[in-house]
């Protein structure tokens, strides 16, 4: 029997000495994870945040994140997603210009389509919608 | 080959009449050419929609007991003009509410349209004839008398899209514009825009009968900022901004799906409109520019980090490259972004052929043609 594979959006917030920790090494050498960078806001003497998606077997998932939190690094599940209101949204594609991770495109109908999975959160849509139809929610 | 309105109603009563979207022209005269769709085609739908800033509505609220003459007035919060006789107002799209400033003129009017009801605050100095000095009340555009809107700039016949070379996020009415060329965002519907596909004005005049906001409405004169001498290329057609259209109708009688509000961050309030108009095909010409498609039609790219009157050219681009998602800008690969909806002109352009074949739509004959030496001056500011 297989162990169940499971994925996971998270954020991880970090003081910065700890910005020196090769945590991703970590993660993909002692906990067997496939380790996704969707966001990195890394700068010297400030905070670093870093929005990871992690895949692989579930309790050597739930090992590395006992990892990440030993090392005094916070993590938080990205349970927020952007919501598309399709009965606001014209189709018009200002988003579609700014959306730098291609989750929001055209389709063949000229109609938007919101790709989930591809999105990172980074709000941009939210803000550039004349229309106002997306929201991020929790 | 030569074709007349009169003809075209006849046949549209007789359930003879053959009608087609822009984009199925196109398609046919791919296959059979001008000629022979000249003469099976009689009519070709057009449609827009998008953000039209130089929109807004005439209202007339009726008189209270005992009468008042009203001076200032708001409508949720957001000004109308009032100074029109005693209760004749004119509410712009892009007023802003002094309350919210993501809410406007736009949104009143939709909310209208949806049948909500309106806060009215209205001011006057008090007269003999209109004794009463202030209300504040709710309408509802049933309630009511009259809900006229007049739009005078709809419809650019063309649009300049827009790109920034800065290295700071501009906020525009064409959207955000990123820095370093990150983005480039355009307007007009390409192959279905209405003054696209009769550029020299030869079917779309005054009293022009059109698809407006979900009703039937005319073309009441040529918009404001009409540039019509505007050099044509090779097809015929302006590249960039020229020719526009003054819009009437009745807002009571409208659908609030082709009838938005819109708020463009760090711009303002505008309203985004659906407007179709169908083109009969009266000769082999026409026919000809009803087929252009949107590798046919160019617009040029400007720069919007220069904050002036006459912004620098980037390129010249086709409406199928835009289209496409990316555009090539010193050989970096630019996003794309539209302000207008292709899918809704598509729903347009349908809904009209399926009111010309339900005989719920006839075509009109053009009282005056639009003037086609008009171009647009700038205004100088002169100390005294």
């Amino acid at each position: 029997m297989s162990a169940e594979i499971v994925k996971k959006k998270l954020i991880l917030s970090f003081s910065p000495e700890l910005a020196e920790l090769p945590i991703t090494y970590h993660l993909v050498k002692d906990f067997d994870l496939v380790v996704n960078i969707l966001r990195a806001q890394i700068s010297p003497e400030k905070e670093g945040r870093l929005m990871l998606e992690l895949e692989g077997e579930k309790g050597k998932l739930e090992r590395g994140i006992s990892y990440l939190q030993s090392n005094k690094i916070r993590v938080d599940s990205l349970e927020k997603e952007l919501f598309h209101d399709k009965e606001l949204c014209v189709n018009c594609g200002l988003c579609v210009g700014v959306c730098a991770s291609r989750a929001l495109v055209l389709d063949e109908n000229d109609e938007l389509k919101f790709i989930k999975e591809k999105c990172v959160m980074c709000g941009i849509c939210v803000k550039v919608c004349p229309r106002r139809a997306f929201k991020i929610e929790l | 080959m030569v074709r007349t309105i009169d003809e075209i109603n006849e046949k549209i009563e007789k359930d003879e009449v053959v009608v087609l979207t822009a984009k199925e022209a196109y398609d046919l005269v791919k296959e059979e050419g001008v000629k022979k769709a000249a003469s099976k085609v009689d009519i070709v739908t057009t449609g827009t929609f998008g953000a039209m800033c130089s929109s807004g509505v005439f209202l007339n609220f009726g008189h209270t007991e005992p009468p008042l003459k009203m001076e200032t007035i708001t409508l949720n919060s957001v000004p109308a003009y009032g100074y029109i006789a005693a209760v004749d107002a004119y509410l712009g799209a892009t007023a802003r509410s002094y309350e919210n400033p993501e809410y406007g003129g736009a949104h009143v009017i939709e909310d209208l349209l949806s049948g909500k009801r309106v806060r009215l605050e209205a001011s006057g100095t008090g007269t003999d004839c209109y004794p009463k000095k202030d209300i504040d009340t709710k309408i509802t555009l049933d309630q009511i008398n009259e809900a006229i809107m007049f739009n005078p700039r709809n419809c650019y016949q063309n649009y300049a899209a827009a790109t920034n070379s800065s290295g700071t996020r501009l906020y525009t009415y064409m959207g955000a514009l990123l820095p370093k060329y990150g983005n480039v965002n355009y307007a007009t519907c390409g192959m279905w825009s209405p003054l696209l596909k009769d550029p020299e004005y030869r079917t779309i005049g005054i009293g022009t009968r059109i698809f407006f906001g979900g009703s039937i409405g005319y073309v009441a004169w040529h918009g404001t900022q009409h540039n019509s001498a505007k050099p044509r290329d090779e097809n015929n057609l302006p590249i960039g901004p020229a020719g526009t259209l003054a819009l009437i109708g009745d807002l009571k009688s409208m659908n609030k799906r082709y009838v938005r509000g819109a708020y463009f961050e760090g711009y303002g309030v505008s309203l985004m409109m659906g407007v179709g108009i169908p083109i009969p095909v009266i000769d082999e010409d026409m026919m000809h520019q009803l087929s252009l498609g949107n590798e046919d039609i160019k617009t040029v790219i400007v720069d919007y980090s220069v904050a002036s009157r006459s912004r620098p050219i980037v390129r010249e681009v086709s409406y199928q490259e835009l289209r496409s998602g990316f555009v090539e800008i010193h050989g970096k690969k630019v996003p794309t972004g539209s302000t207008s909806s292709w899918a809704l002109a598509r729903e347009i352009a349908t809904i009209v052929k399926q009111m010309i074949l339900e005989k719920r739509f006839f075509l009109s004959e053009p009282v005056e043609p639009l003037p086609k030496d008009r171009i647009v001056k700038p205004l100088e500011v002169r100390r005294r």
